[in-house]
């Protein structure tokens, strides 16, 4: 296992390299660059300045020189100076927002199971019922609803009608100092939202795919072997058939954490929460190349992890895939 | 299953209820753009700061945005962009899917390993990110946008595309086709590909639903298409900015992006299960 896990670990890096070289030539090759936007507000900006900014920012080098510098900056543990007029550096930048997005991310994907695994289960036994009909059209309606509509909606509906809940931002001001509970309820209000709209899209398609997993398996002959030696109901599902319908759950968890951290962008730019997406737009919108530079290597580097887990977490639990440490 | 059979086809597809609704949706997102200038009731760019963000009423049924435009004729022209954007991102990334998933599936060996090695490393990325990218960094504009979704959204196909080949290239017909004395490019385009047409169909269908909801995505965004021009993205844009008074701007364009991509998604569906009725009574 260890043998396949390092070796699995070995092919990321490849990936990562190439990731990383087409973002970096896609970047580079849009017209226009930083000191444009720089020198936009100052007209009086001679080209001598200008030629100064670009190699004072080591922009004035050939494209493949700069890749391999910051390639090799990079080896180092080392992401850069941002652009911006803080010129701080791109990790600690990208450290201060990670929290953040990974907590609203793994909440959400609780949220999903929690909620598609029933719904999957139950639409499944109940074939054509009614409430399987009713949740079907739901994942329809689901898969068809732009995730920034539903942000509007519900911080029309609980924000400003009904004005239950905050629409923006992370926290209350004036709470430093407050009791615990008082900052955790105030954190839980703020996060409700942002939460469930992000839960919002991965539901419909998982639970989809929970009941096609659950009426695939409930037609294979050990569960009718299991009923037939007269086991109750609850224990054929709940049991015999779930395992294993649970199992390709797993592959299509991975599979979804591009989606869920590309969808941080919307749901962190609407809520205007300080997360990793709200961070990555505005330096895509500031041209700040090391810092998008920065977001997309450990955002690319979290989903390769991702799937990473869940392939070794899929061998756990799935007997009939044996990984051999020889090859 | 080819679709040779055509009429069977088109019967079994009208037979099916969420399809034939999803075949209207489509149809009316079509027609709507061709009749935009005759259906619309206003001008959709005619400022009218007199009218501002007045509510849906008898004059403008569903209100005025803030610079007093009618949402409805705004709708009726973003419909066009809507249904401009799904064909050409799909048209893109059909084509490329494709070109490289046949080319894989067909020669094999290196050449299938890098295309596929190029495959898993563009799904691993998070592509919002990606596109995000490119569109901000060159100019906005709804050409860009349907050729970065494109060229984000091919290796689906290019997947498909690569298993059907794989399971048809070893057929007796294609043996016999080569036993003629036919290349390379005729055995592909005369004898591969129109057998792998019907499920690059079905996810093209699927596919613009996608490319859809991303445009609007990216126009809501502000990176997408541009104001004056309506898109229902962009009118989104004016809906967050008005949340407070005005919840007609947010209501309605959020509807018809809905509609659209429901029906496409089940006009899809609904092609699947008529090319394959087997497929029907086991997923069902």
């Amino acid at each position: 296992m260890l043998g396949y896990i390092s070796r699995r670990l070995a092919m990321m890096l490849p990936m990562l390299l190439g990731i990383t070289l087409i973002s970096f030539t896609v970047m580079n090759l849009a017209p226009g660059e930083p000191i444009d936007l720089m020198t936009s507000m100052n007209p009086k900006a001679t080209a001598e300045a200008r030629e100064r900014l670009r190699a004072r920012y080591g922009l004035d080098q050939p494209l493949p020189v700069r890749y391999v510098k910051w390639l090799g900056r990079v080896v180092r543990l080392d992401l850069g100076r941002s652009f911006s007029q803080d010129n701080r550096p791109v990790w600690d930048k990208i450290r201060e927002r990670i929290p953040i997005t990974l907590a609203i991310n793994a909440l959400s994907l609780l949220l999903i199971l929690a909620l598609a695994i029933p719904i999957g289960i139950y639409s499944a036994v109940r074939q054509h019922s009614f409430v399987d009909r009713v949740l079907t059209v739901f994942v329809f309606v689901g898969f068809a609803t732009p995730t920034f509509w539903l942000a509007l909606l519900l911080m029309i509906l609980f924000g400003v009608h009904l004005g239950w809940l905050p629409i923006s931002g992370l926290q209350s001001p004036g709470l430093a100092g407050a009791g615990f509970w008082t900052i955790f309820v105030d954190r839980a209000r703020h996060l409700l939202l942002p939460v469930l709209v992000s839960a919002f899209g991965g539901l419909a398609g998982i639970s989809r795919y929970m009941r096609s997993n659950m009426l695939e398996v409930i037609r294979q002959d050990y569960i009718i072997t299991a009923r037939a030696k007269g086991l109750p109901e609850r224990t054929v599902i709940g049991k015999h058939a779930l395992r294993n319908a649970l199992m390709p759950i797993i592959t299509i968890l991975g599979f979804s954490l591009p989606g869920l951290i590309g969808g941080s962008v919307i749901f962190e730019t609407i809520f205007a929460i300080p997360g990793m997406g709200q961070l990555f737009y505005g330096a895509v919108m500031a041209r700040d190349y090391p810092l998008i530079m920065g977001v997309l290597l450990i955002g690319a580097a979290l989903t390769l992890l991702g799937n990473l887990l869940a392939d070794i977490s899929y061998a756990l639990v799935d007997p009939r895939i044996r990984v051999h440490d020889h090859e | 299953m080819t679709m040779n059979d055509g009429t069977t086809f088109g019967r079994r597809l009208l037979a099916n209820p969420l399809a034939l609704a999803g075949l209207l949706v489509v149809a009316t997102l079509f027609a709507v753009s061709f009749l935009a200038p005759l259906l619309a009731p206003h001008d959709p760019n005619a400022i009218d700061l007199k009218n501002i963000l007045i509510p849906p009423g008898p004059e403008h049924w569903l209100g005025t945005d803030q610079l007093g435009r009618d949402i409805l004729s705004r709708m009726i022209w973003g419909a066009r962009i809507s249904l401009k954007v799904g064909f050409v991102a799909v048209g893109i990334a059909t084509a490329v899917g494709l070109l490289l998933g046949t080319l894989a599936g067909y020669f094999g060996g290196l050449t299938e390993s890098l295309i596929m090695r190029i495959v898993d490393l563009m799904l691993c990325f998070p592509s919002f990110f990606l596109i995000l990218t490119v569109i901000a960094l060159l100019e906005p504009s709804i050409w860009n946008i349907m050729a970065v979704i494109g060229l984000t959204g091919w290796m689906g196909v290019a997947r498909l595309a690569r298993a059907e080949i794989l399971s048809i290239k070893e057929r007796e017909f294609i043996l016999a086709a080569r036993c003629e004395g036919a290349g390379h490019l005729r055995i592909i385009l005369r004898h591969v590909l129109p057998n792998a047409l019907a499920p690059v169909l079905v996810s093209a269908t699927l596919g613009v639903a996608g490319a859809i909801l991303t445009e609007s995505a990216l126009s809501f965004l502000g990176i997408g298409v541009q104001p004056p021009t309506p898109s229902w993205g962009n009118m989104l844009t004016a809906g967050k900015d008005n949340l407070e008074y005005a919840w007609w701007l947010s209501v309605f364009p959020g509807i018809a992006i809905l509609v659209t991509v429901l029906g496409y998604n089940l006009l899809g569906e609904g092609i699947r299960d008529a090319l394959d009725p087997r497929h029907y009574r086991r997923r069902r």
